[in-house]
């Protein structure tokens, strides 16, 4: 048991760290998928593992974008459970990526309605504090920031630490009675990202002049690299 | 103030937004207010400034450094919160189309494309963070120093070409890194041999198309969870 918690921590620490990153200090994008699932595979020795299921994280994670108020999923902590998990079968048995993308996104969703949880709960604390924010007192503004940041890091560290916990044993017992082909199962994870991809992208540049042809013209030349390679 | 401009989220809430970061970020300049900070004007000032505030977190730098040196010019204080009003809708919309619907899609499939080129974990995450940090730390450094410079006159820096054309410009950049970005990438996540070619094709085309269609229903990462929850659990129970 001490020895699964010493496993744990340093995973739950850089998760709460990542997780930090999404919208309290310092905003460098470390929490994007791509980069926290690959800390996450290089923590446990498969940095390589970690990047393309990073990649595949990413490619969903394209769709949401962190506009101010909005509601949406929390990449940081989610992508480093999922970096490990897909790290820790580096041998790629059939469904491990499926299962680390399925438990990354899961994470991922948790984290987001944890983050409003958190804003909630920044409010509350600021609204008791009403009376001394109205009198310009120094120490309760930074006594707020000091304790959301703090909240924030402890939510992801908690966060990662409790779906690693979870979901670990339930992707490992998962591949083990797994019944679909590797190559199929991954093509299936590609292809849902792919479509979450494609919509994203369309999201973003639909309305943009030119962009639907500027894309067309970047695929061209993406589809031949891929051919040519 | 440029170490806490960081942190300006740090207690972001539904009421007053950004409101408190404000106060924290310009809270070391007030302390040059005449009698230091024990005294009425910085107290005055520094409850005005942790009032709700909008702003997109980065372009915020332009706010905290304008209305830092309103502060300290002794404006007065209903001048200060016409000011910090007038502030708050353009640095959300200016930030919001050229960093989190243009610039950050941008390096994420620059960064693809390299991963899909082949790339390993260093250069693929450094090209990603240095890009994306690059005009991210330049943004607060560039912000912060503009509204100090300029003051009460910052909204013509706010006027400037990049600010006010840039983001389609930008947009068009990330379509073309998703052109090239997006059949690399899938190509190696997919792996050697690049099996079943036809399913990812097929998905990407009808999934993408559905998840178009049902854009004010339901996200696609939400979509994606169910289809792979489904599948997991078809791929043990047959």
């Amino acid at each position: 048991m001490s020895a699964y918690l010493i496993d744990i921590l340093p995973i739950a620490l850089l998760g709460g760290l990542l997780g930090l990153d999404v919208v309290g200090f310092p905003q460098a994008m470390i929490s994007r998928p791509l980069v926290a699932a690959t800390a996450g595979g290089m923590l446990v020795g498969h940095s390589m593992s970690g990047m393309i299921v990073g990649a595949a994280l990413e490619l969903i994670a394209l769709e949401t974008l962190p506009f101010g108020a909005a509601r949406y999923p929390e990449w940081g902590s989610a992508a480093t459970v999922g970096g490990v998990l897909y790290a820790r079968h580096s041998a790629d048995p059939a469904g491990a990526m499926t299962m680390a993308v399925l438990a990354a996104v899961a994470t991922a969703w948790v984290g987001g309605w944890s983050m409003i949880q958190l804003r909630n709960v920044n409010a509350r604390a600021a609204g008791r504090r009403q009376a001394a924010l109205d009198s310009g007192a120094r120490g309760t503004v930074i006594g707020l920031q000091i304790g959301g940041l703090s909240a924030d890091l402890l939510r992801g560290i908690l966060l990662t630490a409790v779906a690693y916990a979870a979901l670990d044993p339930l992707v490992t017992a998962t591949l083990g009675i797994w019944d679909v082909d590797g190559k199929l199962s991954r093509a299936m994870v590609v292809g849902v990202a792919a479509a979450v991809a494609l919509a994203g992208g369309w999201k973003l540049f639909h309305s943009v002049p030119w962009a639907r042809w500027v894309f067309l013209c970047g695929l061209g030349v993406g589809v031949l690299v891929l051919v040519a390679r | 103030m440029i170490s806490r401009l960081f942190a300006i989220q740090g207690a972001w809430n539904y009421e007053t937004l950004l409101g408190n970061g404000i106060g924290f970020c310009m809270e070391p300049a007030l302390r040059l207010l005449p009698g230091g900070k024990k005294s009425p004007a910085f107290k005055a000032a520094l409850a005005r400034q942790s009032r709700y505030f909008n702003a997109h977190p980065y372009f915020a730098a332009v706010a905290v450094g304008a209305l830092a040196r309103v502060e300290l010019d002794l404006e007065p204080a209903d001048r200060i919160e016409r000011f910090r009003t007038a502030l708050t809708g353009p640095l959300g919309s200016v930030g919001d189309r050229l960093i989190w619907a243009g610039w950050m899609p941008f390096c994420s499939l620059v960064a693809l494309a390299v991963f899909g080129l082949g790339g390993g974990p260093y250069a693929v995450v450094g090209t990603f963070l240095i890009l994306y940090n690059v005009v991210h730390v330049g943004v607060r450094v560039w912000g912060l120093n503009t509204g100090w410079n300029r003051g009460l006159r910052v909204a013509s820096a706010l006027g400037h070409p990049v600010l006010r054309h840039g983001a389609p410009h930008v947009a068009r950049l990330a379509a073309l890194a998703a052109g090239i970005g997006l059949p690399l990438a899938l190509g190696r996540v997919i792996g050697a041999g690049r099996a079943y070619p036809e399913i990812v094709l097929v998905a990407a085309m009808l999934g993408g198309a559905l998840i178009v269609r049902l854009q004010n229903r339901i996200e696609g990462w939400r979509l994606s969870l169910v289809v792979l929850a489904v599948i997991a659990i078809a791929s043990v129970a047959r």
